[in-house]
């Protein structure tokens, strides 16, 4: 039986594994902001009211090299476009959530809050049986918790930054990269999605030169055609020339 | 610069990349084939987000098998494949990292 409580605390231990992959990333950000000029109050500002990992991060490069406010805020907006094809994904599944809902929900999220929180609902749609009444506060316990480690590390990152110089070149932020690619590997399960992936990530590979990494939304917009196109057109050719194969068989 | 413009503004836009279509998208039935679509989207975002930081060095393609982010990202990839689990999948991957970058850093 699933209760408010229960799906709270489910989102929280369905995220623990992701927040083990943040807190170096969330550390490294703290360290990385203030030694690239930033104030300490700013760079734990920047955390409790932009809460973006990846923006924030550049934002720190960007201050460092002596950008202005306006090509900051521009590449924000630009490395953050990909939450609108997160939140378009999870939108039916919070749909008839009052705004005292939907106003946090879409504050707090992030890679991985959304990781967790479609993976959940996709799990739902497949089991066919009648989704729990309370499964936003699944999403919301996830969010939440991402939220305050994310603060708390920005704060240890701080402190960090401040007494070692050089903590932004440990290599912590690998963690962020083996993170996610224990995110994508289990959902590569189809010959459509490994097609998506890879066509995505020969994009990125060669866009990456591209301002404002515009080049990592030609790529997840390409590896999304690709496995449309595969999943729609081809997909179906494989199955019928297996099916041919199976009753030659025969 | 002020800080505090500069942390207005970038909350501003994340907010709005954020929230709106959260809430309008939610009233509307999408299309069967822009859900279709969609499904492809935590895949195909997070891998165009680590592969230039896996392969790419300094703008050009380091593809030898010194480069510690390859062999770290290859052994997080291979442990996810065998025992699907997030943890081992981030602990072998940092491990092999940091002992590639002992070696060859």
């Amino acid at each position: 039986m699933h209760t408010r409580r229960s799906e709270f605390f489910d989102g929280f231990k369905a995220i623990l594994p992701l927040i083990a992959g943040a807190i170096p990333f969330g550390i490294i950000y703290g360290a990385i902001a203030v030694t690239q000029g930033l104030s300490p109050a700013a760079t734990i500002a920047m955390s409790l009211f932009v809460f973006a990992g990846a923006a924030q991060f550049i934002a720190a490069g960007l201050i460092g090299a002596g950008a202005g406010a306006g090509l900051i805020i521009f590449t924000t907006f630009i490395v953050n476009l990909r939450h609108i094809l997160y939140a378009a994904s999870l939108a039916p599944y919070v749909r008839g959530l009052p705004a005292a809902w939907l106003l946090p929900l879409g504050f707090w999220l992030t890679d991985e809050s959304y990781a967790v929180a479609i993976k959940r609902y996709n799990a739902d749609d497949e089991s066919g049986a009648e989704p729990s009444p309370y499964r936003h506060w699944f999403f919301i316990g996830a969010a939440v918790s991402m939220y305050i480690n994310w603060q708390i590390c920005t704060l240890i990152g701080v402190v960090a930054g401040s007494t070692f110089e050089d903590s932004a070149n440990w290599g912590l932020d690998f963690a962020m990269v083996v993170t996610f690619i224990g995110i994508v590997v289990p959902l590569v399960v189809t010959r459509p999605m490994l097609g998506a992936v890879l066509t995505a990530g020969t994009v990125a590979l060669l866009l990456d030169g591209l301002p404002h990494k515009l080049g990592l939304m030609a790529a997840a917009f390409a590896g999304i055609a690709a496995g449309y196109v595969l999943e729609t057109y081809i997909a179906p050719q494989w199955r019928a020339r297996q099916n041919i194969r199976k009753r030659l068989k025969t | 610069m002020n800080e505090w413009v500069l942390i207005s503004g970038m909350a501003i836009v994340t907010f709005s990349v954020r929230y709106p279509v959260l809430a309008i998208l939610g009233r509307l039935d999408l299309p069967p084939a822009l859900t279709r679509a969609l499904k492809y989207v935590p895949a195909v975002v997070l891998t165009a987000i680590i592969m230039p930081e896996i392969l790419l060095h300094g703008g050009t393609l380091d593809v030898a098998p010194t480069n510690p982010r390859l062999i770290g990202a290859l052994v997080a990839g291979v442990i996810a494949w065998r025992t699907r689990d997030l943890l081992w999948t981030i602990g072998g991957g940092m491990a092999a990292f940091f002992a590639w970058r002992l070696l060859f850093g």
